[in-house]
Formats: C-alpha cells, sequence, structure tokens
C-alpha cells in the first residue's frame, strides 16, 4: 500500500510540474496509461488473496481517479491561463477608425425632394414626372397664360424656338396629368425647372415641387390645412403661417404663403391656390362638379431654411466638402 | 410702383401708421417690397439765398458766398460749382445736424477753409439723402421764402412706399388706385380730385382715325396752343415726381406723368407744328422705322400698333413717342393724346423691342376704359395753371362696339360657402362687393349679379369675385382643416426598381450625388459625343450654359476637375436627371444614371489598400447597381469604342440586344485637356432599363452537397473572360451553379502574350449527391471545349 501512495505522490508532483497541456498529457499516459505505475498494480491485483483483492482494487481504482482528477484541473488551470495570455495578446486600440468606404451622401436636394415626397405620398399624393423641355401650349397656353400675358414676362423663359422652351414651372405635368385621368386626382410633381436669370439669389437651373388635388368639395379650407400642416411637419417645428394674397393665371384664389420660424420675420415658402376655372376647361374637367387647390414650392429655398444654407449657389457648385455634409 | 405716403394720405386718412398701412395692404395682396425715408434726418437746414459770390483767394474751386436766410447775412465757402449769387439753395446753419443711415451724426460748426471763415454749409441733394445728386447744390425755385426750414418747404417727413404689384391689379398702379384700395380695406372715404371740364378758347381740332379700333377703341385729342414752356414746375409736383422715382423735365412731360401716377392713365404730348395732317391710329405696315424719343431708331415689326401722321409712324402706340414730333423747348402749340389701348394690342410688344416704358406697364396690364376724359381735362387743368395757354375741344374718336362692356357676373352664395369652407352671411358678401365699387344689379334668394366698376377689369367671373371676398375678409381669418377622400391605395409594382434605393445603394457605396446644369458649353459637349448635338437654346445666358446635354459626363469631369483642384484627389460622384436627344422634330428625353470615380479605392486610413480605382471598382459598383432588380445576369458588357473614353477600356451595357449605357475609362486626352489626375472611370446607363427589375421566383434549395473544382488555364491574353465563361457554362452541363474567375496571373511560368486564369465552378444536383465520375466527365468537357474554342492550355 505504501507503492500506492508513493505513487500518488509522485504523479501529483508531474501533475504540479506540469507547464503546458501537452507536458500535461505526457504525465497522464505515464501514470494513467495502459503500461503506467497504476495500470500494472490493477494487472498485479490477481497475486493477491480473494479477500484482500476487492479492498486493494478499490485503493489503486481511487488512487487513479485522484490522478485523473487532478489532470483535469491541472489542464483547466493551464487552459486559463494560455488564453488569459493569448487575449492579453490580441488586445486591438479600438480608437483606430474602421475599414472600408465611407458612407457617401445624397444632394441635399434630394434629401429634401425625398421627405417632400414622403409627407404627401403618406396622404396619398403619388409622384408624377413630365419632360423638361416642354411646349408652349403645357407651360403657358393651358394654365391660362396666353402669349401676351404680362406673368410670361415674370418667367423669363428659356427658348429653343416659338413653340418649345425648357419649362419654367413643373405645372406642365399637372396639365398632363389632368388630361389623361379623371378625378380624383391627388399628384405632386418634382424636378428641375429653369429661368433666365442668374444672380445670388437666382440660378437658371431649380428645383420645384407642384402639387394638385382635384376632387369633389375641396376648399379653400382644404388647402390652408393642407400646406400648414406641411409646413409644420417639414421643419419639425410649431412654425407660423400666413397666407397673403398674390397673382397666378392659373390660380383663383392665388396666394402666397410666410413663415416665420420665430424670429418675427416672415419669409415667403411657397405660392398656391384654387384651381382656375380656365385650367380645368383646357383639361375637361367639369367645374360644376369638381374643385381643386396647386401649390408649388421651391425645393433650394426649403432646403436652405431647413439646412441654415446661405448661399444658393453652392448647390451647384457639387463641392464635396459641401455635399458631405449631408451624409 | 413708388409712391409718396402723404400723397396718398391727401386721398384718404386711415388711423393707422407707416407699418400698419404696410402691412395692411401686404397682406391684401400688394406688396411691399420696401419702406424708403425722402431724406436722411437732419434739423436746422433752411432756405438760404446767396447774395454774393467771390472766389476764394487761396483757392481755385472755393468760392465765398454771402447767404441770406431772410433775416441775416451769414459768410460760407462753398466748393460747389453752381455756387452763385442769386441762387436759392439748402443752408444748413451753424448747430445744424445732418445724419446718414450707418454714419456717425455730423453737426456743422463754425469752420475756418483755407484761411477764411466759413458759417454753416450749403447742401447738394445727396448731402441730405434727397437723391443722389452730388453735382451741385440744390437749385430751389426763386420765390422758395428764406429761412423757411427745408424739410418744411420740401414737405420730406414723408415715406416712399415700394409696392410689387401682381399684373392683375393694373388698378392699383396709380395714387387714386392705391387711395380706393386703402378705401375699402379700411371703410374710409376717398377724396378724388376735383376734375371740371376746362373752358375752351380756342376751336382747333386735329382729325383722329380709328383705323385699328378693335386694338384702340378710343383716342382723345385736344390741342392747346401758346404754352410757355420756360414755366417752372411747382415744387409740391416735382416733390411727387420723384418720390415716385421720375425726374422733372419740362412742365409738359411732369404733367402727363403727374396724371400718370394720379390717375394711372398715360398720355402723350406732340409738338402740333411737327405733326403733318390728322392722326391715324392703326397697325404698321412693313419697313416703318421710328427715331424714337430716346434717339434709338427701331424696324416696327407690322403686328405693332402705331400712332400715325400723314409722313408715317409718330409714336409705339401705349408705349413710347417719336422724337421728331417730341416737345422741345421750343414747342409753343402741342396736340395732347389720351386713349384706351386694349391690352392685348399692347401686351408684349414693348419687351419686343427691349422698351419698358411707365405708359407700357399700364396699358398692357389694362387701363380703366371709362378714364380717358377726366385724365384729358385734368391735364388740362394742371397744365394750363402752369404754362398757361388757349384750350381747343377735346375730339373724341370712339369707336364704342370695341369698347369693353360691364358684364353681369352671376355670384352664387352655395358657391361662395363650398369654396370657402365657410357660411358667409348674405349681408357680410353685399356689404363687400359694394365696399369694391361693384354693383349689385339683382338680388336672388341665393344668388346676386354684379357688375364690376370698369377699373376692376381683372374681375370677370364668378370666382374672381370669391377672391375678392377671401381677400377683404383676410385669408387668415378662413377657415383651416385637412381634405377627406376615399383611403385608395397607391399601385406600386415590386418588380421596379425605385430610384431612391439606387441612390442610396450609390451612398453605401461611399458615393456623393451632385446635381449639375442641364446645359452645358457647346465644344464640351462636342468632345463627349459625337453622335448626338446637343440642343441649343435660344437665349443662352451664357457660352457655359448653351446646349442641352447629351450625357451627364462632361459635367461630372468638369465637376471633378473642381474638386481636384480644391485638394480633392479621391473623387467617387454619381448624379441622375434627363438628357437631351434631337431626333429631327422630337426629342427624346431619357434619365439616365451617371457616375465617376477617380483617386484611392478606399479613404486614406490606417490599414487602407493604397491602390487606385480601376475599371472594374466601377464595375463592381454598377453591377450591385444591376442586382437591384434581381436579373442581373440580362445585362451584359461588350468590349467597344466610346468617343470620350479609353478605346482599350471601353464597354457598351447591353439589355435584350439594346445600348443601355457605357462604362469605361476616360480618354487619356480628354483627362489631360480638362487636367484630371489619375485614372478617372465613368458609367452612364438608362434609367429605365435599369429600373426594369424582376419578381423574385424562388427555386427549391437542394439538400445535397455542392461538387467543386478549380481548373487554371493558360490562355491568349487578348482572350476575354466573358467567352470562356460561356463555353463554360455550355458545356458543364446543367446542374453547373456557377462560375467564379479567382485569379489571373501572367509572369514566370506563363509565357509572354498569355495569361493564367483560374476558375472555379459549383454544381450541385437538386435531388441527388453528383458523383465524382459524373463531374470528371464534365470537366473534361469543359477543358477540352476551352482547348478547341478558346485555345486554352491546361496548366499544371
Amino acid at each position: 500500500m505504501e507503492q500506492i501512495k508513493d505513487l500518488l505522490a509522485q504523479a501529483c508532483s508531474a501533475v504540479d510540474a506540469a507547464t503546458s497541456v501537452s507536458e500535461l498529457e505526457q504525465v497522464r499516459v505515464e501514470y494513467l496509461g495502459k503500461k503506467g505505475p497504476l495500470t500494472a498494480l490493477l494487472k498485479g491485483l490477481g497475486k493477491l488473496s480473494a479477500q484482500e483483492r476487492p479492498a486493494a482494487g478499490a485503493r489503486i481504482n481511487e488512487a487513479k481517479q485522484v490522478v485523473a482528477e487532478k489532470i483535469n484541473q491541472q489542464r483547466r488551470d493551464l487552459e486559463t491561463a494560455a488564453l488569459a495570455i493569448k487575449l492579453a495578446s490580441e488586445k486591438i486600440d479600438i480608437s483606430q477608425p474602421g475599414r472600408g468606404q465611407h458612407l457617401g451622401s445624397l444632394h441635399p436636394v434630394t434629401k429634401t425632394l425625398e421627405r417632400i415626397e414622403q409627407f404627401f405620398g403618406s396622404i396619398g399624393y403619388c409622384v408624377a414626372e413630365g419632360p423638361e423641355i416642354e411646349d408652349e401650349y403645357h407651360n403657358f397656353e393651358a394654365l391660362n397664360i396666353p402669349s401676351h400675358h404680362p406673368a410670361r414676362a415674370m418667367h423669363d423663359t428659356f427658348y429653343f424656338d416659338a413653340k418649345r422652351l425648357l419649362r419654367t414651372h413643373t405645372s406642365g405635368v399637372q396639365v398632363r396629368t389632368m388630361e389623361t385621368t379623371e378625378p380624383p386626382i391627388r399628384i405632386i410633381c418634382p424636378g428641375r425647372v429653369y429661368r433666365c436669370d442668374y444672380d445670388q439669389t437666382h440660378t437658371p437651373m431649380f428645383h420645384q415641387v407642384e402639387g394638385l388635388l382635384v376632387d369633389r368639395g375641396v376648399s379653400f379650407a382644404d388647402l390652408k390645412g393642407t400646406l400648414e400642416q406641411f409646413l409644420r411637419e417639414f421643419f419639425e417645428d410649431d412654425v407660423k403661417v400666413r397666407f397673403r394674397p398674390s397673382y397666378f393665371p392659373f390660380t383663383e384664389p392665388s396666394i402666397e404663403v410666410d413663415i416665420d420660424r420665430g424670429d418675427g420675420k416672415w419669409l415667403e415658402v411657397l405660392g398656391c391656390g384654387m384651381v382656375h376655372p380656365k385650367v380645368f376647361e383646357y383639361s375637361n374637367i367639369d367645374t360644376e362638379i369638381y374643385t381643386g387647390f396647386a401649390f408649388g414650392m421651391g425645393v433650394e429655398r426649403l432646403a436652405m431654411l431647413r439646412y441654415g444654407v446661405d448661399d444658393l449657389r453652392l448647390f451647384f457648385e457639387n463641392d464635396l466638402r459641401f455635399l458631405d455634409q449631408f451624409s | 410702383m413708388k409712391f409718396s405716403e402723404k400723397w396718398l394720405r391727401e386721398l384718404v386718412q386711415p388711423a393707422i401708421n407707416t407699418q400698419q398701412l404696410v402691412d395692411q395692404i401686404t397682406m391684401a395682396g400688394l406688396e411691399v417690397d420696401e419702406v424708403l425715408s425722402v431724406a436722411n434726418d437732419f434739423s436746422n437746414v433752411v432756405v438760404g439765398k446767396i447774395l454774393q459770390a467771390e472766389q476764394h483767394p487761396n483757392a481755385d474751386k472755393l468760392r465765398i458766398c454771402t447767404v441770406s436766410d431772410g433775416s441775416e447775412e451769414f459768410q460760407v465757402v462753398c466748393g460747389a460749382p453752381n455756387a452763385r449769387a442769386g441762387l436759392v439753395t439748402a443752408y444748413a446753419k451753424i448747430g445744424a445736424v445732418l445724419e446718414a443711415p450707418g454714419e456717425k451724426p455730423f453737426k456743422i460748426k463754425k469752420a475756418k477753409l483755407r484761411q477764411v471763415e466759413s458759417f454753416g454749409m450749403l447742401c447738394a441733394d445727396a448731402e441730405l439723402g434727397i437723391s443722389e445728386e452730388n453735382d451741385g447744390i440744390m437749385e430751389l425755385p426763386a420765390d422758395a421764402p428764406l429761412g423757411t426750414s427745408l424739410r418744411e418747404f420740401l414737405d420730406l417727413d414723408d415715406k416712399i412706399i415700394d409696392v410689387d404689384l401682381t399684373p392683375n391689379r393694373g388698378d392699383c398702379l396709380s395714387i387714386i388706385g392705391l387711395a380706393r384700395e386703402v378705401g375699402v380695406l379700411n371703410k374710409a372715404p376717398v377724396s378724388y380730385p376735383e376734375i371740371n371740364d376746362t373752358v375752351t378758347t380756342i376751336t382747333d381740332t386735329l382729325s383722329v382715325n380709328l383705323e385699328a379700333a378693335a386694338e384702340c377703341p378710343r383716342y382723345l385729342g385736344r390741342i392747346i396752343r401758346n404754352v410757355d414752356l420756360s414755366a417752372k414746375t411747382p415744387t409740391w409736383m416735382v416733390e411727387k415726381l420723384r418720390r415716385s422715382g421720375i425726374r422733372a423735365i419740362d412742365p409738359v412731360v411732369d404733367v402727363t406723368n403727374y396724371v400718370l401716377l394720379e390717375l394711372g392713365q398715360p398720355l402723350h404730348a406732340f409738338d402740333l407744328d411737327k405733326l403733318q395732317g390728322g392722326i391715324v391710329v392703326r397697325k404698321a405696315t412693313t419697313d416703318e422705322s421710328l427715331v424714337l424719343l430716346d434717339g434709338n431708331e427701331i424696324k416696327i415689326t407690322a403686328e405693332t400698333l402705331v400712332i400715325a401722321d400723314d409722313t408715317g409712324p409718330v409714336a409705339l402706340a401705349g408705349i413710347f413717342g417719336g422724337k421728331k414730333t417730341g416737345v422741345t423747348t421750343e414747342t409753343t402749340n402741342i396736340f395732347l393724346e389720351c386713349a384706351f389701348f386694349n391690352p392685348i394690342a399692347i401686351a408684349g410688344k414693348a419687351r419686343g423691342y427691349g422698351l419698358h416704358t411707365d405708359a407700357s406697364h399700364r396699358y398692357e396690364r389694362g387701363v380703366d376704359w371709362q378714364l380717358q376724359h377726366r385724365a384729358m381735362e385734368r391735364t388740362t387743368q394742371l397744365l394750363i395753371e402752369i404754362t398757361g395757354g388757349d384750350v381747343a375741344p377735346i375730339t373724341d374718336a370712339v369707336d364704342e362696339q370695341h369698347l369693353p362692356t360691364l358684364k353681369q357676373i352671376k355670384l352664387r352664395h352655395e358657391k361662395v360657402n363650398a369654396m370657402l369652407a365657410f357660411a358667409m352671411p348674405a349681408a357680410e358678401i353685399e356689404e363687400i362687393v359694394t365696399r369694391l365699387g361693384m354693383i349689385i344689379t339683382e338680388t336672388h334668394d341665393d344668388s346676386w349679379s354684379i357688375t364690376a366698376p370698369s377699373y376692376r377689369f381683372d374681375i370677370t367671373i364668378e370666382v374672381d369675385i370669391i377672391e375678392e371676398l377671401a381677400r377683404v375678409y383676410g385669408y387668415n381669418n378662413l377657415p383651416s382643416k385637412m381634405p377627406s377622400a376615399a383611403l385608395d391605395f397607391t399601385p406600386r409594382a415590386e418588380s421596379k426598381v425605385n430610384m431612391h434605393n439606387v441612390r442610396r445603394t450609390l451612398v453605401a457605396r461611399g458615393y456623393q450625388e451632385a446635381i449639375t446644369y442641364s446645359f452645358i458649353e457647346k465644344g464640351l459637349q462636342a468632345k463627349f459625343d459625337d453622335k448626338n448635338t446637343g440642343i441649343a437654346l435660344a437665349n443662352p445666358i451664357s457660352a457655359e450654359m448653351a446646349v442641352m446635354r447629351t450625357s451627364i459626363w462632361p459635367a461630372l469631369v468638369k465637376t471633378v476637375q473642381y474638386n481636384q483642384n480644391r485638394q480633392q484627389s479621391r473623387v467617387r460622384l454619381f448624379e441622375t436627371g434627363q438628357c437631351f436627344i434631337s431626333n429631327g422634330d422630337d426629342i427624346a428625353q431619357e434619365n439616365v444614371i451617371s457616375a465617376a470615380i477617380v483617386g484611392k479605392r478606399h479613404p486614406e486610413g490606417w490599414s487602407s489598400d493604397n491602390q487606385s480605382v480601376d475599371f472594374f471598382d466601377l464595375k463592381g459598383d454598377l453591377l450591385a447597381l444591376l442586382e437591384l432588380g434581381g436579373c442581373a445576369d440580362e445585362f451584359s458588357f461588350v468590349s467597344d469604342h466610346h468617343l470620350a473614353l479609353h478605346p482599350g477600356q471601353t464597354a457598351r451595357i447591353v439589355r435584350n440586344n439594346e445600348t443601355i449605357g457605357y462604362i469605361g475609362a476616360l480618354h487619356p486626352s480628354l483627362a489631360k485637356e480638362y487636367g484630371i489626375n489619375g485614372n478617372l472611370y465613368l458609367f452612364e446607363i438608362n434609367q429605365q432599363k435599369l429600373q426594369a427589375g424582376k419578381l423574385t421566383e424562388f427555386s427549391e434549395l437542394s439538400k445535397f452537397p455542392e461538387s467543386k473544382r478549380d481548373i487554371a488555364v493558360v490562355v491568349d491574353e487578348q482572350s476575354v473572360f466573358e467567352t470562356l465563361k460561356k463555353i463554360i457554362t455550355s458545356t458543364a452541363g446543367e446542374y453547373l451553379k456557377n462560375v467564379t474567375l479567382f485569379d489571373i496571373y501572367q509572369g514566370q511560368g506563363v509565357e509572354k502574350g498569355r495569361k493564367s486564369l483560374a476558375i472555379n465552378l459549383t454544381w450541385q444536383h437538386p435531388s441527388r449527391t453528383l458523383n465524382e465520375e459524373e463531374v470528371n466527365s464534365s470537366i473534361h468537357l469543359v477543358v477540352s471545349a476551352l482547348a478547341e474554342q478558346a485555345g486554352a492550355v491546361l496548366r499544371d
């Protein structure tokens, strides 16, 4: 029995001495393997008497178990220590920048257009688009702006020839829609428009969103409500809104809408009105059944107010340092 | 239109201050642009007279003046060239304070100028903020009362209100029109100037023939003889004109301008002695010309209405007078014209000649067709008060048939309520309508018959009256609500790729969106496209914006250049928009999406690969867009040529045998010309073709393992991978799932002029495991097909 005790002590110190998992494995093979001393002892049990055999066997097995347990414990300790070292060596500087492409950016005009589309889309307006090279009829005539009308002078139109021009507003798209669609109509028409004017506050190309609602019983109150709510949603603020009489040949009454964002200054943000009966007549819509309203807004102007841009011309210079601010 | 607030208040006196007045008319649709002071603030400036003016002994340009303020005399040194004895002028006494906006008040003290003492200062208009005039000191009328405060004498405590009138409110292009409007808004009475028929003393007339009666249904003429044009226009009139931005010239011009401002009726005066025969109002014939009052000669187009005498045109009707028959200092006899022209006959005509006059501005918006007689009498009355003269009777040529008529407009109460979503009481409707000068000719249970006054020619239909009701009631006092409508769904095709997604995909891949002008320089356009000519604008704003783009590339390249010049070496841009292609008479306006990249593949960073972008970076981004529609396999790339692209790095993008775009490297010579640093890659593709996608159709997932094989083949370096891929897919059997090119090698071990391509092939059977022999035999077929059709040799 002394032999078992010695073996156990030897095995234990061998386990303790093992500094790696592979050394430990050698110790395991040495002591617990088929050729190991404890196995040999078990094999030697046959030499003992029948009375001694059970007790001796039990002791040997017990010793084997102790060693096995010890090895497992040591293995876990070694693994934990190794892992700790490995982890420590794998520490990174998480403050280093990430890798790969940076996010690009949408142009602020597109951002603004998309927001406007979403607001009106959420209450059932569809987006309608049309040609930028437009004919006189759709840009002027059908909107109750005959050729001699003084309002034409307000438009500073780019012409190609006597009949073709660059659209001065997206209203032509409204006309085209009314020509082909039965009311109710709910559309917004975003897009590029052109005016022959270039200075600090005008660029010869800019963007508009126009809207049109034609249905039974559409009133001035509906127009006011829609635009008030739109402006408050757009600016995410309880802006003050006022409606000022104005004049457009295609609407009657015509209105300009001003907002006050809390500084006591009124800023003109859009034009609108009830669709003029002549415009309906051009598109064969019965004015005794239907009424409607239309509105138009300059996208750059809204973007400038929304994002605090102070120079219109920045929108078309496409300086990356400008564009990058809108990602 | 600019007008003097005081003048307005002579006619109507609402109990509101300037700011309230400005706000009120702005909110009534007469938008005020700005309010200006008539003069700067100043004190102690009086009417003074130069009694003597002597040369300063020590300064060539200075004079020593003796100035009287009516009670005392002062010595004042003055440098103005017009400082002369006898001149009545503005005299700032010792202690006077002159203020100018943005400057410190300037106090007049006793001073010494080149050893001569000066007690005060003689002032020019500009020094008092009266006008820009700074060439000399003010010249006041000789009879101006000396010692009177200048503010009082010129009535300078006044504001100039500049109102920006919309084209429909021609009726407000006059003081009486504005007063009428202010009267309506304030329920205040308006006192109109008293106009009486002048007693005629002579009987001379000039015949007036309305050949173009439709364009000119009424023409009033009057001869006045023996007018004294050396008479001075009274200061009050000069000041009123000045406050409306009109300079005084001579009494005839001043009075006609005054009546234009006061009543809104343009008039013209001819020198009677220069007219030959009678007046004819007619359309111009071809080959007529006229030297205008400003000295410019114009060729008159055939549609233009002219006033002619026996010799030809003497004025452009309603626009501008002719020089030959104009009033000069020698004129003694005049012929006054006061007409009503049909707005359509005048509209747009002035613009056609590059002209814009106070007369044409009013005539094209419309002048009250019942105003001419009163205006003629008013002009006569004011003129002879100044110049004297013998007045002849008015020749009144009129064609009643072509005059406008007072229309009956039916106004339905129910329409008012429906449009305004508000039950406006009948009494209120009647009150507002009447206040606006309209006449209710009939009243029914639920409607009215109404006529608008002749000056409100903008009111012709029911809705015009409803607008007036809303305007006077106040737009902001009317109700507001959200519309109600049926909750219909908006149809959306799922297979159609949304442009929002396209843009966002590029943004996620590091692109910035640009928006460039749709018109570009002609030469630039031609360098990028030799197939289409940019459609030219008839009136471009500049040569840089002269033709419509047929591609977005030129502008993107210019934008890259712009940014590279601002130290941005890595540029990734895209733009969406229309391009314009002329097909004979038709114009194709197609939406495209275009992109450009240059510089490093990744943003500069601690671990980035430092490589510059190449063709395949851009192709990868483009493929990502093509994949959005779920049918990327329908697109193919064909090696081709493009004027703007590198001949060896150009692909035509094809879908269903149709060219839908190009991708490639910017041609090195263009890159050089535009100073682009680094290789720039571009693609442009038709949006509609990109957006046409396919609905996902599920295919069963195989439960069986894939079999993969790699092969490496050596082919000619000019060989095209796409061709090899086609050979592979057509020979590898139906269970081939995927072909991936995973390495390209040239160099040691591969002979010159050849390249080695490593390709992975993957097979999978939907319902069983493919066995070794099947895969091996497929590979065998592939390899021999590649050898046969592409000269490929298996690399070992």
